[in-house]
């Protein structure tokens, strides 16, 4: 019998240009948070996992660089990569190890430094993430680029304009501007949105999620560990995973993110969620909104809406608080920032942050479901992962 | 038009390291340290004394029959000799079948435009081309391929238009690869 797992404790570092810190210094940031948010000290843990994509940053092995210098040594550990999704893949590892009585601690950091790189590097690494021989090597696709792809494709199939997308965009900066802790804290009008220059076309600057550095971190505990350590451990209620191909050539159509909608499928079933009307379970979301196209796909892709009409959603706002469902009230990769592989990590921090109401009040949820959803896509739709986060115990 | 021919991303990227570099060389020089302030916020930065450049081998040997197909203007899937499934990239097992008796098949090269972007924020290795097309087109044997296309407006790119694989140098490297021609004005 698997055991129940949850979060006990959540750390976040300020996301943005880091150059003030070091990878080690940047990851303390968020693991002092979060143990001491959890009540526990390094020798209560039992294993602690690191997501980290890298390659941009100096160090190769960050899990044994901040173990050394968080004092998590000689804990086990282990690196996990699952591109943008690396996050909700380490909490996954994490939630393994608990829920099969191997671990009743694990400490989960998700910890990404990209600024050690000039941005062209950085479009480079990203850019060959997916095929690189038969999709970058000859192309040079970039990450914009992939969801380019995707944009032309929707809009060309379901009419969405440019305007469409930056209205994510505009949202999602709104949120951002009220979280201290994101990388842009400037709200934005769909004018400066459009005249924003073109990164790859129907992309534009304001479009794209930034290039950002910063951890997150969390605590997860057993069932009995976890009521001893407090009075509102967020119960991970299910996780659902999927890939897809690594070519985008072989995808059937560019119009949805098959891995999302197979891992949602997942995660509703084993959260006991009804597939056709998901939206009526969750209090409040957190999508990987990477791009503005992003986001569009993921409502459609969970399944809040039909097909096509994900942009009905964001024409009517209907993912601010107070709609059918809020979306992003971190201000989303797009304004908060994405660290490639802290950003799993982050939206489980917001999520326990809304289900425990502690987030600032402009843009707190209202919590009345307790019911949250982390939707964590890894490359161009290459990994997916949905999590489903819960102030009550999974039902078994 | 203007005559002035603009910068590529690459020659403004390297005229910026060099001024950065060496400004690093002044400060050691006078400081014995590689550290500078970082020109946003002034915080102290190490810059790496070390370099690395990545340049990979990659095995061809078992589909050396397609880079044998672009020498003679050919484009060549596989396809498994049990289930008939398509492969593009060619590969030479069929996972489904669990075979590796695979046919070489000539691609028609017609197709339609299923999606497409034009890359403007470069990577580095990218860096000295001008502005260029991605598309993915479906071809008229139901197997898609991502390649470049040799146009940059918007305007005169839709998806669904009629266009055809080809061969095609890449310069200024100097190698064999495919793009996708557009057939229509």
């Amino acid at each position: 019998m698997p055991r129940d797992v949850a979060i006990v404790g959540v750390g976040h570092s300020n996301f943005g240009v880091r150059n003030d810190v070091n990878i080690a210094e940047l990851a303390w940031e968020s693991i002092r948070e979060a143990i001491d948010d959890a009540g526990i000290d390094q020798k209560d843990i039992d294993f602690f996992v690191v997501s980290n994509v890298g390659a941009w940053s100096s160090e190769p092995l960050p899990a044994v660089v901040l173990g050394e210098y968080s004092g998590l040594i000689p804990k086990g550990t282990a690196r996990v990569e699952a591109a943008c999704a690396s996050g909700s893949a380490a909490i996954k590892v994490g939630y393994e190890a608990i829920a099969s009585g191997d671990a009743d601690i694990v400490l989960v950091v998700g910890i990404e430094k990209m600024n050690e790189s000039p941005t062209p590097t950085v479009v480079e690494f990203i850019g060959r993430a997916g095929n690189y021989f038969w999709e970058f090597h000859n192309f040079g696709l970039t990450f914009p680029g992939y969801y380019a792809l995707y944009a032309t494709a929707y809009m060309a199939r379901y009419g969405a304009t440019e305007e469409d997308l930056c209205q994510v965009a505009v949202k999602n900066h709104y949120y951002g501007s009220l979280n201290p802790k994101a990388q842009f804290r400037r709200p934005i009008t769909v004018e400066e949105c459009m005249k924003s220059r073109y990164i790859a076309w129907p992309l534009k600057l304001y479009d794209c999620s930034p290039i950002t550095d910063g951890s997150a971190a969390v605590v997860l505990a057993s069932e009995d560990v976890a009521k001893k350590l407090t009075d509102t451990p967020i119960w991970i209620k299910s996780i659902g995973y999927a890939s897809d191909t690594s070519n985008l050539s072989k995808r059937e159509n560019f119009l949805s993110l098959r891995a999302a909608v197979e891992a949602a499928k997942i995660a509703y079933k084993k959260a006991r969620i009804d597939e056709t009307e998901p939206v009526k379970y969750f209090d409040v979301a957190e999508a990987h909104d990477c791009f503005t196209i992003a986001e569009i796909l993921a409502y459609e892709d969970l399944g809040f809406v039909k097909r096509g009409e994900g942009l009905k959603l964001i024409r009517e706002k209907q993912t601010y608080i107070g709609g059918l469902i809020p979306v992003n009230l971190s201000g989303g990769l797009k304004a908060k920032g994405h660290p490639i592989a802290a950003t799993g990590v982050s939206m489980a921090v917001e999520l326990t942050k809304q289900l425990r109401q502690q987030v600032e009040k402009s843009r707190q949820a209202v919590i009345k479901r307790g019911m949250a959803l982390a939707h964590n896509v890894g490359g161009t739709g290459h990994y997916a992962y949905v999590t489903i986060y819960s102030l009550d115990k999974p039902q078994r | 038009m203007s005559s002035e021919r603009l910068k590529t991303q690459k020659e403004q990227v390297e005229e910026t390291t060099k001024q950065f570099i060496s400004f690093v060389e002044d400060v050691k020089r006078s400081t014995g340290l590689p550290v500078v302030p970082d020109m946003r916020s002034g915080v102290a930065l190490w810059v790496d004394q070390r370099e690395l450049n990545l340049k990979y081998v990659i095995s061809v040997e078992k589909i050396r029959k397609f880079f044998d197909g672009l020498m003679s203007g050919k484009i060549y899937a596989t396809k498994c000799k049990k289930c008939g499934a398509l492969y593009f990239p060619p590969q030479v097992d069929c996972p489904m079948c669990k075979t590796s008796d695979m046919d070489w098949v000539e691609l028609g090269g017609e197709g339609e435009l299923l999606t497409y972007t034009i890359i403007y924020v470069k990577p580095t290795s990218f860096s000295h081309y001008e502005d260029y097309t991605v598309g993915i087109a479906r071809l008229k044997e139901g197997i898609n391929v991502t390649a470049w296309i040799r146009e940059t407006d918007p305007k005169k790119l839709r998806v669904g238009m009629k266009v055809r694989l080809v061969v095609k140098k890449r310069e200024p490297e100097n190698y064999l690869t495919y793009e996708l021609e557009p057939l229509e004005k």
